[in-house]
């Protein structure tokens, strides 16, 4: 086993993705994901990368368009109002089928907000990263780990899926310090993108990358084909963590930092004789359907518990078609909910549906 | 002396430790001015788990300030999955600032135990249900030629009062976080431990 090193999470996703093959970054500096772009800024010059920083999120954005286009792995990162700002780009290369890695390392909003951790973009980037009919693959660590891994993950998926592919975080995996092992060996030669426009010396006829349809038809056609991308990912790429969910009467539902928190919640009131489990979604889009759905035979009732107003909630919801209660405990605006209070709010529950 | 521990509902034996085995848990909170180390201490501490194998976790309080102003940090030592890397009352809490001090003196866990440097912080606590230590950690290291390691004093300290790990793997821990270019540094932090550990 590799070496266990201490490392910040917004740290450890920057060298993971220089170790997955990424040598392209654009950004613009913004609390509390600053470091990530800090720490491209001095790695990526000695890999013989580019690192740029870039007028404001609305050009790195376009700037990773670019890179991207042109076949290589490209990435930027920011914090919730400079993710608004990115969206355009974002719907740009879901409509010119783009692969690309986008890290939101979430703050308290609406508007500038807060610079404390938040999770309430999920409905941005599960719902309209973008204007238009699309998706985008989204995925949820919970530790510097997954940071790590994670990030790999999302490169290979979105070269597979040819799609952008964003890594939700908060500000309290970007901030806090935990070890992580490395890919011990970078990746070897990434496959060769015959679509990108890469430049070939007449070499092979000329490669379009466009969003553009004047012909409504057209455009319909591209949409639809993308949607049968959007299925076979919808059935095959969700990724789920089961903590003590199999005989839990009361599911918790939660992803990122704040399912650290509900799983220790989650044992305080296994410790008093609650029937409580965590059901984790890693992927956010594809959401884990089937495994809510499982979980919905042996609950009473399922909390979503997040850092935002609930907006998880119908999600939950709909993978198990109403069939159990779902409940809301979350806190928002930069507040990270605390052991006592989601242990009490399963208490609670756990008394209504007794 | 007292030890931190951890809250049973949270944790577990140590596994793969035989009965002998008595390194203690670490949940706690170090606070102070921006400059003093505060950030360089938790490291250290989650350089000794690392060293010995356990699980860690650091989280620093962060504002929009480039530099100055407060700065705190919770800090977990375990041997088993740390969920939480926040510690709200904790059992291990470091002041070396008024700030501070008036800040974190009452979430201390009851029973736990908290080192102030009192060259900075001139109050003293009314509670009665913690280990209170005061320890002029500035004061001694402008008195001994070490300048700037008042943290590193109380590193001593703490490690005196938890018994969270071995004084060989303080002395690991700061060999891998002083950076090369200062590491003429490395005596006079070790000497800092001593000085902090006998205090």
């Amino acid at each position: 086993m590799s070496e266990r090193v201490l490392m910040k999470g917004n740290e450890a996703l920057a060298e993971a993705a220089i170790l997955a093959g990424c040598r392209h970054f654009f950004g613009y500096p913004i609390t509390p994901q600053t470091e990530l772009a800090a720490y491209m800024s001095k790695r990526l010059p000695k890999v013989g990368g580019v690192f740029l920083q870039a007028e404001s999120e609305i050009a790195a954005i376009n700037m990773v368009q670019g890179a991207a286009a042109a076949g290589v792995r490209a990435m930027t990162s920011s914090s919730s109002p400079g993710i608004s700002l990115k969206t355009e780009g974002i719907s740009y290369m879901c409509g010119s089928n783009l692969p690309c890695v986008i890290v939101n390392i979430q703050r308290g909003g609406p508007g500038l907000g807060g610079i404390q951790p938040s999770q309430a973009d999920y409905c941005q980037a599960v719902k309209a990263p973008g204007h238009g009919d699309l998706h985008i693959l989204v995925s949820a660590p919970a530790t510097v780990q997954e940071m790590v891994d994670l990030a790999g993950k999302a490169f290979d998926l979105a070269d597979k899926y040819r799609m952008p592919a964003m890594i939700l975080a908060d500000g309290m995996l970007g901030q806090m310090m935990e070890p992580v092992v490395l890919p011990g060996e970078p990746a070897g030669p990434l496959p060769k993108k015959e679509w990108a426009a890469s430049g070939h010396n007449n070499g092979r006829p000329k490669n379009i990358i466009n969003s553009l349809y004047l012909d409504p038809y057209m455009l319909e056609e591209s949409i639809k084909k993308r949607y049968e991308r959007y299925k076979i990912i919808e059935e095959n790429e969700s990724l789920h963590e089961n903590y003590l969910a199999d005989d839990a009467e009361i599911v918790l539902v939660s992803y990122g930092a704040t399912s650290r928190v509900a799983k220790a919640a989650i044992n305080m009131a296994r410790g008093k004789g609650i029937r409580a489990g965590l059901l984790r979604p890693l992927t956010l889009y594809p959401f884990p359907k089937k495994a809510v759905a499982e979980a919905a035979k042996t609950a009473k009732a399922f909390i979503s518990v997040e850092m935002s107003m609930g907006q998880m909630v119908d999600d939950i919801r709909l993978a198990c078609d109403c069939s159990v209660p779902v409940e809301f405990f979350g806190r928002t605006g930069g507040v990270i909910p605390n052991v006592d209070e989601i242990l009490g709010f399963i208490e609670k529950t756990d008394r209504r549906y007794k | 002396m007292k030890y931190c521990y951890r809250r049973d509902a949270e944790g577990g034996a140590p596994y793969g430790k035989d009965e002998n085995y008595n390194m203690k848990e670490i949940n706690a909170r170090f606070a102070g001015f921006g400059g003093q180390g505060i950030l360089f201490l938790s490291k250290l501490v989650a350089y000794c788990g690392i060293i010995d194998g356990r699980e860690v976790s650091t989280m620093p309080s962060y504002g929009p300030e480039m530099r100055g102003g407060t700065v705190n940090s919770s800090v977990r030592v375990s041997d088993t999955q740390i969920y939480s890397p926040i510690v709200d009352s904790p059992e291990l809490l470091v002041v070396m600032n008024l700030p501070s001090y008036l800040k974190f003196i009452d979430t201390a866990a009851p029973g736990g135990t908290v080192v102030i440097d009192s060259s900075l912080v001139s109050e003293k606590t009314s509670r009665t249900d913690i280990d209170a230590h005061y320890i002029p950690a500035t004061a001694l290291a402008n008195e001994n030629g070490l300048q700037g390691l008042a943290n590193i004093i109380m590193l001593g300290k703490i490690l005196a009062l938890t018994g969270f790990t071995t004084f060989e793997t303080v002395e690991k821990a700061i060999k891998k976080a002083v950076p090369p270019s200062k590491s003429h540094l490395i005596e006079k932090n070790i000497e800092a431990v001593n000085l902090g550990y006998r205090m």
